[in-house]
């Protein structure tokens, strides 16, 4: 699991390099809907996060939704935008709360773990 | 297991490319004309706000030096001429007999069609029942606790009325005037007089005689940069 980690954190050092040296910069009309696929793919990861430390990582669920999550936010919000509703808050809203539940989850196992750490070592 | 790390390098890759165009998008919007300048805008009304409260300041260290000056134990031909002066320049509290006009919006019901800025109590309106009342010898006059002085402007900002440079005022107005008190009133209250003519528009004018009114000091600086004393 750590080196799936660690994989992980390299992917992303060499995606930021990438994305901060891509010569393209999309037009600002699209702003939202990035940020909502952006926050959309960090609920992904976190969820992936959280079911490695429950020991039921699936692999193709996490790819298929970390790229589904991520489209289908942008595209729901583009929709909304058509059609006047403001979608992409409820985006917001949804994935917010599920990355903060994710993350509360995590925290968890951590702290279980470091504890039965300790009951080992003593 | 090689299959894992390899989907997990592509989706670490996908997220920080995401995030690094998010990043580059935001920093982007933030560079764009209307956004910096409504920066550059907000960040020189807070500074021209540091000035004048700066400058405020300093008026009152100077003006409460100047009471030490003239309360010391100097002549009292020279204190008696700076307390006429300081009559004169509108700097200190005035206290007498007097008026107090009441001049508020109209309260006639608009009929279609009609402009309703006929029947707003305008900057000219103000100018007049002031100037009316200079006429008939008022010696202070304060509007809405603003000190009308020699270089005070009544100036129209939209819905409300500016004065002394930076003072809004907003109706109703109270125009407090230091005078004899029946002059004043008639001055006002004549036929064909300024009342008369507000009132046709429905425009409220009240005038109230009164044995003690009080008309504020000037608050702000006088500042003579280009006039100087000639001979």
């Amino acid at each position: 699991m750590w080196l799936g980690f660690l994989l992980g954190m390299l992917g992303m050092t060499v995606g930021i390099f990438i994305g901060l040296n891509m010569p393209l910069v999309l037009p600002q009309a699209y702003a939202k809907f990035l940020s909502v696929a952006a926050l959309a793919a960090l609920d992904s990861v976190f969820g992936g996060i959280r079911a490695a430390m429950e020991d039921h990582f699936d692999n193709s669920i996490f790819l298929s939704g970390f790229f589904s999550n991520a489209l289908l936010a942008a595209g729901l919000a583009y929709t909304g935008e058509r059609l006047g509703i403001d979608l992409y808050l409820a985006a917001v809203v949804a994935f917010g709360v599920r990355l903060f539940q994710n993350l509360a989850i995590i925290r968890r196992h951590i702290l279980k773990k470091s504890y039965h750490k300790k009951e080992n070592t003593h | 297991m090689k299959g894992l790390h390899w989907t997990i390098a592509i989706v670490g890759l996908a997220l920080g490319v995401l995030l690094a165009m998010q990043f580059k998008l935001t920093t982007e919007i933030n560079k764009t004309e209307p956004v910096q300048r409504t920066q550059l805008v907000a960040n020189q009304v807070n500074g021209l706000k540091n000035d004048r409260e700066l400058l405020q300041g300093e008026v009152n260290s100077l003006r409460s030096s100047l009471d030490e000056i003239s309360a010391g134990p100097d002549d009292a031909e020279l204190k008696e001429q700076l307390d006429r002066a300081r009559i004169l320049a509108g700097v200190t509290e005035l206290r007498g007999p007097g008026v107090e006009v009441t001049l508020n919006d109209s309260n006639i019901a608009l009929k279609p069609g009609e402009n309703p800025n006929l029947y707003v109590l305008h900057d000219e309106d103000v100018l007049r029942v002031l100037n009316e009342i200079r006429a008939a010898g008022a010696e202070a006059i304060s509007l809405n606790g603003e000190r009308i002085l020699a270089s005070t402007e009544v100036r129209c900002i939209g819905p409300t009325i500016v004065l002394n440079k930076d003072k809004r005022l907003a109706p109703p107005f109270v125009i407090t005037a230091i005078g004899d008190p029946n002059t004043l009133e008639s001055s006002i209250k004549m036929k064909g007089g300024v009342a008369e003519i507000l009132q046709f528009w429905g425009i409220q004018v009240g005038v109230k005689k009164m044995n003690q009114v009080t008309v504020p000091a000037y608050s702000g600086g006088l500042k003579f940069d280009y006039a100087k004393a000639a001979g």
